[in-house]
């Protein structure tokens, strides 16, 4: 338990640069920066976009499908990792049932192959 | 020590993160917080000692799920001055509601009670020589096959309810189909057409409407290096 902690005090040590290196990044650009505030430096350049602009609006459903789709074989996925870790002791009834499971999702996959899910028009 | 140190610093910013993920006004903000909180419940779970789920829950929580509640507070396109306009309404009922969830969760409260085999189950945690990753994997797939098989089912319930739901056919969109890309030939689109000087041709029409006709005597007009 001790040297399992242990081995992760390295990253423990990065998250702290990490965050001291974020805030000192922004904490310089506040303090060293000049300020120069200007209204035209928040406008569209020529005939580009609005910089700033209300992020709520309606976008496609299809994107809220694929990341359904992401997360469903990402827990597939997710199950596979103790699995093949310990296939050496759990036998050919471990083996089967992931098996078993791998075949239901595959019947998923095929489902939403035929259908198309997959495809960007 | 440092366990202690980063076990109070993960638990501290858990908790106020996930009373800004009630709190704050913009759901963004919150479902970033939320994020937040998923970070640092991690840090707990490695605290100890469950290093398998601390990665899922980065995986997953933080890498698929967060980014779902992002697209889905995208997608209601609150207005947050029109939701506020019915509130002396609705108060009354909203309310009462509330008052009786709350009652409920008042009377929940009181009748808790640990079981006694509690500190017992806290005691072994883990079985000692293997990893946290080997003693999940030793008794999910063959002590709970059952549930195993059970979550298989409910993965495939979920990703085949999410493409009836969502998944429609529009007319009119066209669709990329590989497979008659690479079967067409040179011969079906294509024509080479030898065009006297000075004369000019009439284009006979092709049996694939879409085709453009400047393809086929392009070389008559332009002299090539057109494209």
């Amino acid at each position: 338990m001790q040297t399992m902690l242990a081995a992760y005090f390295p990253i423990l040590v990065f998250i702290g640069i990490a965050a001291g290196v974020a805030v000192a990044m922004v904490a310089a650009s506040l303090i060293l920066a000049r300020q120069a505030p200007d209204p035209v430096k928040l406008s569209a350049y020529e005939c580009g976009f609005e910089p700033f602009d209300d992020a709520r609006r309606k976008f496609d459903v299809r994107f809220y499908l694929v990341a359904i789709l992401f997360i469903i074989f990402d827990l597939e996925v997710a199950f596979l990792f103790p699995w093949a870790v310990s296939l050496a002791e759990i036998g050919w009834l471990g083996f089967g049932s992931m098996m078993g499971f791998l075949g239901v999702l595959t019947v998923g996959f095929i489902y939403e192959w035929k259908k198309g899910a997959l495809e960007w028009e | 020590m440092i366990a202690t140190l980063a076990f109070y610093a993960f638990a501290s910013v858990l908790v106020a993160s996930a009373a800004m993920v009630v709190t704050s006004r913009n759901p963004v903000h919150a479902v970033l917080f939320l994020i937040l909180a998923f970070f640092n419940a991690a840090g707990l779970f490695l605290l100890a000692g469950a290093e398998f789920l601390a990665m899922i829950l980065v995986i997953v929580y933080v890498g698929a799920v967060a980014v779902l509640f992002l697209f889905v507070v995208m997608m209601l396109d609150v207005n947050f001055s029109e939701m506020r306009s019915g509130f002396v309404r609705y108060l009354p009922i909203g309310g009462a509601v509330g008052l009786v969830l709350l009652a409920e969760l008042l009377m929940v409260g009181a009748v808790w009670s640990v079981s006694p085999s509690a500190p017992r189950l806290i005691a072994v945690p883990v079985p000692g020589g293997v990893t946290n990753t080997e003693a999940l994997g030793r008794v999910l797939y063959t002590d709970y096959i059952y549930l195993f098989q059970a979550a298989g089912i409910v993965l495939l319930v979920a990703m085949i309810g999410a493409i009836v739901l969502t998944l429609r056919d529009r007319p009119g969109t066209k669709r990329q189909d590989i497979a008659r890309q690479i079967d067409r030939s040179r011969r079906e689109t294509l024509d080479m057409v030898n065009v006297e000087v000075g004369q000019g041709m009439v284009v006979p029409p092709k049996h694939e409407p879409a085709k453009q006709p400047e393809h086929a005597n392009g070389n008559g007009h332009h002299g090539g290096g057109h494209h």
